[in-house]
């Protein structure tokens, strides 16, 4: 296991790829800042970039970098302006502003830097460890049981989009599935749904749909809805300084720092759950632990309350690359986007991975502990130029996104009708979201499609019909374990309303 | 009838129409060798389409009508919202995908750039036609040279 890891260590230290990392996180944590960007769009938008460049490994060092740089960004902008450039750093803003209006946001800043810093260290630490053991219990898995896991995946997605979501999560996910058997298909040869237009008989591009999926549905609710972009009341931001902290604050965060990375890295691995319910649950954690003055403490300037979600959202963005490495199934939006580019760069990742693309699989680990070490090196003194770029007015803004996006999709493809789709597509996904149908696993339900469908394909002519579902337990049980996971959601929120209902005829 | 029925119902539609294709029009064109296979090009999208009406009836039956989240936008007053703004800058995008292969990269660009900002409320048109131009320029060098991808930079007469 040393040998190909010093190997990816000669690769990463190589000035090209250094410049890779540097760039991606400069670039993450600059557009992660704006609010109302968030690291899907961002990293929507770098595809067509990172495809260009060709090598698989450069490219997902690239992205990868581009995506803790935007959490990483994100921070900035909620501590400053109480406008969280994405939603896990939401909890961020809770404590981080408060501190920033007191004067002290040279110190929050520091304090979310150094957090993230160490949340992101231990997360590739412990994705180290934890990768290579998936990997290895993975490589038991036939089709049947890859079909049965995605199943698992796509559910566990669905059942993570919160009460009375698990159903339109569904929806969105087979809607997803849909659009992917559009096209002509590498398993039957055959064109299927194409209703005659010559035009899809390649398929839909996933860049495409991405980038109608979530950078233009945002540029479009930043149009509709001006106040989005300045939400904030305007902090310190003239001004920072004092970026020191003390040794007895460095003494009281850091236990909650370390809770936190180790957590946040757990709740990451599991498919659907993320950054930002990590953040969030990193927060509520620490107060309900935090005892007395310290607990009063928390939504009024807590460093504790800082540090908490700081370390988690970033163990977390970490940890959500262990499935994904492992199985080469994406447990979120961001690293679903992941994926669609090893695949468009005809990399698939799965468990053989780690021995047949060690360069890939290592290098990406690496980068993130250089990656991390540029963000604090870079952003704690530049913070105070940075953050003038916040003031970047929308009138300019937005045509930018708006026109990145069409440059991706047509750059991809080279050809109007892609431009259009880009268009029809990004106003079905806005009025998807006007109707609070989460946009996620449709795209992660079509870019888990083709491997959906292939490994049941394959598990179908291997045992001649559906029969590997019974005769495999460990499909059988993957599939119950799916089905649990769909059905549990509703049936506590059915007993609640029961009970709550019995509540009040007994009143 | 909230917004997300709505979405439920068509989706029930499109499900009709792809369970159609799958269940009735596409088995035809499977060749015969084919034929013993057990799984065939509709059987997945045969379980789609089922899978998928039958969540639509799921939503339909059972969504109630819920709040608006703090944040997102309420769209039954979307009249309140700047929603000529957004459908213009749909418009606009239109136009460009129809433009960019009749008038060139760099003329189409500058013009998007500069109406949309305009459509955003920018008036100071000394600063916003430099800026879209040499954006423009910047980004159709770094596509064209360092990228290697083509595009042409002006119209096709030229």
């Amino acid at each position: 296991m040393l040998d190909p890891m010093l190997d990816a260590l000669q690769i990463v230290l190589q000035p090209r790829i250094l410049l890779m990392v540097v760039g991606g996180c400069v670039i993450g944590t600059l557009i992660g800042m704006l609010p109302g960007l968030g690291p899907m769009s961002i990293i929507a938008i770098m595809i067509p970039i990172a495809i260009s460049i060709g090598d698989p490994s450069a490219a997902l060092i690239l992205l990868a970098a581009v995506y803790y740089g935007a959490i990483f960004g994100g921070s900035t902008s909620s501590i400053l302006i109480n406008a969280p450039g994405v939603a896990s750093t939401v909890a961020t803003s809770f404590d981080g502003f408060p501190l920033a209006r007191r004067g002290e946001a040279g110190k929050a800043l520091t304090v979310a830097a150094i957090a993230s810093f160490v949340g992101g260290t231990v997360g590739a630490v412990l994705l180290m460890i934890f990768a290579p053991m998936l990997a290895s219990v993975a490589l038991l898995f036939h089709s049947a049981e890859y079909f049965a896991m995605m199943v698992v995946g796509l559910s566990a997605i669905a059942a993570f989009a919160g009460t009375g979501q698990v159903a339109k999560a569904l929806t969105m996910t087979v809607l997803g599935l849909m659009i992917a058997t559009v096209g002509q298909g590498a398993l039957f040869n055959s064109t299927r749904f194409t209703g005659g237009i010559l035009e899809l008989q390649s398929g839909i591009g996933f860049i495409t749909l991405a980038m109608a999926m979530f950078a233009l549905p945002e540029a479009l609710y930043l149009v509709l809805d001006p106040k989005r972009s300045k939400r904030g009341e305007g902090g310190g931001s003239s001004e920072i300084k004092g970026l020191r902290i003390t040794r007895a604050e460095a003494r009281q965060i850091a236990p909650v720092i370390g809770r936190q990375s180790i957590q946040g890295f757990l709740i990451g691995v599991l498919p659907g759950a993320g950054a930002t319910i990590a953040s969030f649950l990193g927060y509520a954690v620490e107060r309900n632990i935090a005892k007395g003055a310290d607990q009063a403490e928390f939504g009024n300037g807590s460093l504790k309350g800082l540090a908490a979600p700081e370390a988690a959202n970033n163990a977390a963005c970490t940890g959500s690359f262990v499935p994904l490495l492992t199985l080469g199934i994406p447990g979120s939006g961001t690293t679903a986007i992941l994926l669609g580019a090893l695949i468009a760069l005809n990399v698939t990742p799965g468990p053989r991975l780690m021995t047949d693309q060690p360069d890939i699989f290592w290098g990406v680990i690496m980068s993130m502990y250089i990656g991390n070490v540029v963000l604090l090196v870079l952003n704690l003194p530049l913070i105070p130029y940075i953050a003038k770029l916040l003031a970047v007015p929308r009138t300019y803004l937005i045509p930018f996104i708006l026109f990145f996006t069409l440059m991706g999709a047509y750059i991809g493809q080279n050809n109007t009708t892609e431009l259009l789709l880009l268009v029809g597509l990004g106003v079905m996904a806005t009025i998807l979201r006007f109707a609070d149908y989460p946009l996620a696993p449709l795209l992660i339900g079509f870019i888990l499609g083709p491997m959906l469908e292939n490994n049941f394909a394959r598990a179908m002519q291997l045992y001649g019909g559906p029969s590997f579902i019974l005769e495999r337990p460990m499909t059988l049980g993957l599939l119950v374990f799916a089905a649990v996971l769909i059905v549990l959601p509703s049936w506590r929120a059915r007993r609640a309303r029961l009970r709550k209902a019995g509540v009040a005829e007994g009143d | 009838m909230a917004l997300d029925r709505w979405v439920a119902v068509v989706f029930l539609t499109i499900c009709c129409a792809y369970g159609y294709t799958a269940f009735f029009l596409m088995d035809q064109a499977v060749p015969p060798f084919m034929q013993r296979n057990p799984v065939w090009p509709s059987s997945f999208p045969k379980i789609l389409a089922v899978a998928g009406a039958a969540l639509a009836l799921v939503v339909l039956v059972t969504s109630k009508e819920s709040a608006p989240k703090e944040g997102e936008i309420d769209y039954r007053r979307l009249g309140e919202y700047e929603l000529g703004r957004a459908l213009a800058l749909v418009g606009l995008m239109v136009l460009y995908a129809f433009g960019l292969h009749e008038v060139g990269f760099v003329a189409a660009t500058v013009l998007f750039l500069a109406v949309g900002g305009a459509l955003l409320g920018e008036r100071r048109w000394h600063v916003l036609l430099p800026v879209a131009l040499v954006a423009t320029v910047v980004i159709w060098y770094l596509v064209q040279e360092v990228l290697g991808i083509y595009l042409r930079p002006f119209p096709g007469f030229l």
